[in-house]
């Protein structure tokens, strides 16, 4: 176990310095680099443009300029917003508890009737549900977060005025019931693809454990089929599902900002957005970092967590 | 099962489903019901997008103040018009025409990269090969989203800087595919007569290798065609993908939540488009990934 867990730190270092210098290429590959905010001032001489990116460094050779950047990364000084000079990393972390609300809640969501729905399909495999649940699940891969979003606000808020149709909670109103009630529609949405996802990887880790040897052993046994079912193949078809939830992250956060950008929810994703809107560089790139960073930690976690609970995976 | 037993069990259907893999693939293919669907959605969608606008008597950018917010079908405007007066029909068919070129568009770069990272990275294998495979992994790292919106917000949109940004954030699952799929062939017989016959690297990549990874490149591209469409969606919804007096289908939907109560169709319509759309060239894909597992001969 602990060489396994070495080697997989390991790989995860390197992971780390590329991710490090994809986000370093993607910084100067806008046109102007972190300079493009100071260009777009109006009156700004070429003159003035160089003074700037002198200060900054950016005339410096690459490599310098990366081995800079990166060493400030590492010690926490992400650089300053440009919007209203905080520092980003504080900015950022005030936000991620909004939107770590909403991914635990669409992912337990999405385990619940994923997870369900798939080991009814594989039980009753051909069956007409088994039907319904696989194209179901490709029409909800296929649908726009955003404008399922958008019908959803339509029909619960607008028509129903069931549900609020956006933000975390009514100011003035800290109540808990406040804030499920605005809970509940932003993390369907986000659920919704990761529901046919998980629901698409149950049925066929089931329909995998089904088809093996001990499972015809437990029928010949003369087990019921529920108990065969349950007792032995679910519990061995949720092995894989482990290394699913890491797998799954990018998509979960990268579905975490559309949502929050159509219910207004107080996330890194709507931050993204915003400080998009206003060319604030330091700190689209420090969620672009973050995402990364927690995408990779995610995947971390899935391997070691699977390696503990399946011996084989540790060979 | 013995090998008599399969041969018995396979000849007949070999014979009765024609004798080229070519024409057994399209037998499997046409069998796949949602297949078919999504094949016969995405023709009419192709003529009506193109031959659509031609017949509809609307300028898809006449602007029509008396006329906004038509609710459908009113007015001739079958499906409504929009807070300018324009018809949304056209508008949409206008929009698709964008859509669906970016969609094909950033599917044919972005297969282009991920296959020639895949091969190369398959072929080569060693450091060539885990170099290259973990780039691949760090730029899953990033959510594809951000990484997309990141690039977008600083590069000035047009149909074809989208489209490159796209095809940059969306060719490494087609690496993926494919570096798999050559790594597998890589040590059999045939490349190993190809190589001690003395051919070259460049020869057995292109000639050798790749027509025989043909069906999984295949089946990649065409749900890459569903995730650009998507993503483009995703970017001009957002407001950095194409802009506006330009449609399409992504940016028609970024003014309609402000209208969600008074004109609902200006949601409903451009969301369902990309929903058809994408939908069917997942169920193509799918039926592409049936149709073209040679294992299935076996079946």
């Amino acid at each position: 176990m602990a060489s396994f867990l070495l080697n997989r730190l390991i790989q995860s270092v390197i992971l780390l310095a590329l991710v490090s210098v994809i986000g370093f290429a993607v910084l100067h590959l806008a046109p102007g680099g972190p300079l493009s905010q100071f260009a777009l001032i109006p009156g700004m001489t070429q003159e003035q443009l160089a003074h700037i990116a002198h200060e900054m460094g950016l005339d410096r050779p690459l490599p310098l300029q990366y081995w800079e950047w990166v060493s400030r990364l590492v010690t926490g000084d992400w650089g300053h917003s440009y919007r209203d000079n905080q520092p980003v990393l504080a900015i950022i972390s005030g936000r991620l508890p909004a939107t770590f609300e909403l991914m635990l809640t669409a992912i337990a969501l999405a385990v619940l009737l994923g997870v369900t729905v798939g080991v009814l399909g594989a039980v009753r495999r051909g069956s007409i549900f088994d039907s319904l649940a696989t194209v179901g699940a490709m029409v909800a891969l296929s649908i726009p977060t955003f404008w399922f979003g958008l019908i959803v606000i339509y029909i619960f808020a607008v028509k129903l005025g069931w549900l609020p149709a956006g933000s975390r909670s009514t100011v003035g109103d800290g109540s808990f019931s406040d804030y499920f009630r605005h809970l509940i529609a932003p993390a369907v949405v986000l659920a919704l693809v990761e529901v046919a996802i998980w629901s698409r990887y149950m049925r066929g880790a089931m329909l995998d454990v089904i088809s093996q040897d001990f499972i015809r052993t437990a029928r010949a046994k003369g087990l019921s089929e529920k108990s065969v079912m349950l007792r032995h193949a679910f519990r061995n078809a949720l092995l894989p599902m482990i290394e699913l939830a890491g797998l799954e992250l990018p998509t979960l956060l990268g579905g975490a900002l559309v949502t929050e950008t159509v219910f207004t929810w107080p996330g890194m994703g709507r931050l993204f957005l915003d400080s998009l809107g206003y060319r604030d560089y330091p700190v689209v790139m420090g969620i672009l970092m973050v995402s990364a960073v927690l995408v990779l930690i995610g995947s971390l976690f899935a391997d070691i967590l699977s390696a503990a609970a399946d011996p084989r995976i540790r060979l | 099962m013995s090998s008599a037993t399969v041969a018995a069990a396979v000849l007949p259907n070999r014979r009765l489903a024609g004798t080229s893999p070519r024409s057994r693939a399209w037998g499997r293919f046409k069998r796949h019901r949602l297949a078919m669907f999504g094949s016969g959605v995405i023709l009419v969608l192709v003529f009506a997008v193109i031959f659509g606008p031609m017949i509809l008597p609307f300028d898809p950018l006449h602007i029509d103040l008396r006329h906004r917010f038509a609710p459908p079908p009113g007015n001739g405007h079958l499906f409504g018009t929009d807070q300018l007066g324009r018809d949304l029909l056209v508008r949409l068919l206008m929009a698709g025409r964008i859509s669906l070129t970016i969609g094909f568009m950033a599917m044919v770069v972005s297969t282009l990269i991920g296959t020639s990272v895949g091969v190369t990275a398959g072929y080569y294998g060693g450091l060539v090969g885990t170099v290259l495979m973990r780039i691949v992994d760090a730029v899953l790292c990033f959510p594809s989203v951000f990484l997309l919106l990141a690039l977008a917000a600083f590069i000035k949109p047009s149909i074809l800087t989208i489209t490159l940004i796209i095809a940059a954030t969306g060719w490494m699952e087609v690496a993926r595919v494919v570096q798999a799929q050559i790594k597998a062939l890589r040590h059999r017989d045939f490349i190993l007569a190809a190589e001690m016959l003395g051919a070259s690297g460049r020869y057995v990549m292109t000639r050798e290798l790749l027509p025989n990874a043909a069906g999984p490149i295949i089946v990649a591209a065409t749900l890459t065609v569903a995730r650009a469409i998507l993503a483009e969606a995703y970017v001009s919804f957002l407001g950095y993908g194409i802009q506006a007096p330009t449609a399409s289908w992504g940016n028609m939907l970024n003014n309609a939540q402000q209208y969600l109560n008074s004109a609902p169709w200006l949601a409903i319509f451009p969301g369902l488009m990309i929903t058809l759309a994408v939908t069917s060239f997942n169920f193509i894909g799918d039926g592409l990934r049936d149709a073209l597992d040679a294992r299935m001969d076996l079946t």
